[in-house]
């Protein structure tokens, strides 16, 4: 068997998630090799040719894939990927945005967002936010597969000593062209890998009152996420969603504050660790999940919150 | 110009699902069945194009038993046009959907096709990348918001890091994100309307697509519950328990 792992990364570094793709790759067994598609994305070559267990790392360096446009980046991947038995990668936006297009080239079907690998066909995954969980049986003779990298523990950063080798392959699809990002800035890990996240709801009432949360977050080097009523309000950005709709997480310690715990939320969360949740709602579906519930008015808890935390940190 | 729309009828997202204990599946036998959210907002987001002058028609797709004529008058009493109804109690997993979509359009010649990004069942996020793939179209996954202009399409995205603009040419696939539009519910007189509008009936061999099955599904189980743990009385007593319990700050 081989696998190709396609990475995911800013052109300056390698997407930590990566390394849960390839402990994924990894379960599967077999030889594993990494793609890396960009536009001067060569220190990400580097990086990626220390990762443990890769054989191989193919480089296609052109603007063509700078911004990892899926209909571009899908005709690279379908060409290099057919002498694989298993495409691999994150099912983050980009994963889920050129992955399927892959598999429809390819003609075969796409197993969605993996969470355990039974055999080299044989795949386990969430259906139904997550209120399900489905074993399914890849029939095509290749296999295309977006994997969660909370499923997963990432394999070693260094200790491989791949092979670099350039491609030279340019597809353009001439179909899109990007026109801007606007990406969010922060001091604060990044939500998806984080050990501590804070979250808040519709309870927050505004996006001022998201500063005491941050507050209590930078205490304790916590990623902040929102549910969808405190991103649809306008309180946060799109990119805080945790959800089955957003980000999945599975941090140490998870934070709910002002969250009723709905199952499109308990979806993208239900596999942290630890579970904290403050809320005036006794009754909050939040505190059946919880393992620290604290029934309380947030606007009085959270700075008490960050008092207590002063003095233990 | 011309609007298609895929819809799907899928369990309502407010019903809470039961794995059958059989674990061949979920049990959907008197559940309460609605359009998947995002195709809501799919439909949603061709009206307003035509309330703005940009669609011309708009014509909604499904492809599901016979009930899922239901989905079709909801999307037309939201102010479709007109149904196609590709029916098949066969499961049909997104590649199929696909291609059987892929010959709509060709029959159709849509300038835009909308779908949502994800079904709440399968939760695949698969089927609108595919069609996509499949007719040689550019594709705006995730979409924010739409902007159509002459032969081009604006699309802004939600990505992980935030949002990402591109500029497709037309034809173009789109798939809706949560924030693209918030739909509206359907008047009582465009119910009675919708029921005079016209449904087009087709079966997967009328399109020359086989339904199979590239995916076989060996069980479904429950996920393994969590416990709900304690109620603490305080913000002191709660950090105590993460600090010296939990361990986790
Ligand atoms: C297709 C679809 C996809 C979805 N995807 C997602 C998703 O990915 N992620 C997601 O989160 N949701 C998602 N949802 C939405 C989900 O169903 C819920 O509507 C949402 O999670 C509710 O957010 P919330 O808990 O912040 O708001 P609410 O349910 O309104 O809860 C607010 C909570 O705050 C508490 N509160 C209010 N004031 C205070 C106070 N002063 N002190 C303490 N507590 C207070 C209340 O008691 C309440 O429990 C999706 C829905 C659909 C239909
Ligand atoms: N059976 C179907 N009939 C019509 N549209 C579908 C069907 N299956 C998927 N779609 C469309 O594809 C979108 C994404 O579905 P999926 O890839 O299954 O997550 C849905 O929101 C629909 O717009």
């Amino acid at each position: 068997m081989s696998i190709l792992v396609i990475a995911d990364h800013d052109n300056n570094k390698l997407t930590p998630s990566t390394l849960n793709v390839v402990a994924a790759a990894t379960a599967i067994g077999g030889d594993i090799d990494i793609l890396i598609s960009g536009e001067n994305c060569g220190t990400v070559a580097e990086a990626a040719a220390t990762v443990a267990g890769v054989n191989k790392v193919l480089v296609a360096d052109n603007p063509v894939y700078g911004h990892s446009l899926a209909e571009n980046l899908s005709e690279l991947v379908a060409e290099v990927g057919k002498g694989y038995s298993h495409i691999l990668a994150s099912a983050g936006t980009t994963g889920k945005d050129f992955m399927p297009r892959v598999a429809a080239l390819l003609d075969v079907a796409q197993v969605s967002d993996i969470m355990r690998v039974e055999s080299e066909d044989t795949f386990v995954r969430p259906i139904y936010a997550g209120n399900a969980i489905a074993t399914v049986k890849a029939n095509d003779s290749i296999k295309v597969i977006t994997v969660r990298p909370t499923g997963f523990d990432p394999v070693a950063a260094e200790g491989g000593s791949a092979a670099v080798e350039a491609l030279d392959i340019v597809k353009d699809a001439g179909l899109s062209e990007f026109i801007n990002e606007e990406l969010a800035k922060s001091d604060r890990p990044d939500l998806s890998g984080a050990d501590i996240v804070v979250s808040g709801g519709r309870g927050m009432q505004n996006g001022e009152n998201f500063r005491m949360l941050e507050a209590v977050a930078d205490q304790l080097g916590a990623a902040m996420g929102a549910s969808r009523a405190a991103v649809d309000a306008g309180f946060v950005p799109n990119d805080m969603q945790v959800g089955q709709t957003g980000k999945i997480v599975a941090p140490q310690l998870y934070i709910a504050v002002g969250i009723s715990g709905a199952i499109q939320h308990l979806a993208g969360m239900g596999d942290s660790k630890v579970i904290a949740a403050i809320n005036k709602d006794e009754d909050a579906p939040i505190f059946q999940v919880a393992d620290y519930g604290l029934v309380a008015d947030l606007f009085e808890a959270v700075p008490q919150l960050e008092e207590e935390l002063k003095k233990v940190l | 110009m011309k609007v298609l729309v895929a819809v799907k009828r899928v369990i309502d997202y407010n019903v809470k699902v039961r794995v059958k204990p059989d674990n061949t599946g979920v049990d959907l036998a008197n559940v309460k069945m609605a359009m998947n959210p995002f195709c809501e907002i799919a439909v949603e987001e061709a009206v307003r194009l035509k309330e703005k002058g940009v669609a011309a028609e708009i014509v909604v797709v499904t492809i599901g038993p016979k009930a899922s004529q239901e989905q079709i008058r909801t999307a037309l009493a939201l102010g479709a046009d007109r149904g196609i109804h590709i029916e098949t109690d066969a499961e049909v997993q997104s590649l199929e959907a696909a291609k059987l979509l892929k010959s709509v359009v060709e029959k159709e010649q849509p300038r835009l096709v909308i779908l949502g990004k994800q079904s709440i069942d399968s939760d695949n996020n698969q089927t609108g990348q595919m069609l996509a793939a499949l007719t040689g179209m550019g594709q705006g996954t995730f979409a924010s918001e739409v902007v159509v202009e002459g032969d081009k399409v604006t699309v802004t995205r939600e990505i992980d890091g935030g949002l990402m603009t591109v500029g497709l040419k037309l034809p173009a696939v789109i798939t809706t994100d949560l924030r693209l539009n918030e739909p509206r519910y359907a008047s009582l007189p465009n119910i009675m309307k919708a029921k005079k509008k016209p449904v087009e009936n087709m079966s997967p061999a009328d399109l020359g697509v086989e339904v199979t099955s590239r995916l076989t599904t060996l069980k479904v189980e429950t996920p393994a519950s969590r416990k709900a743990g304690i109620k603490v009385a305080d913000v002191a007593e709660l950090v105590d328990k993460l600090k010296n319990e939990a361990k986790v700050i």
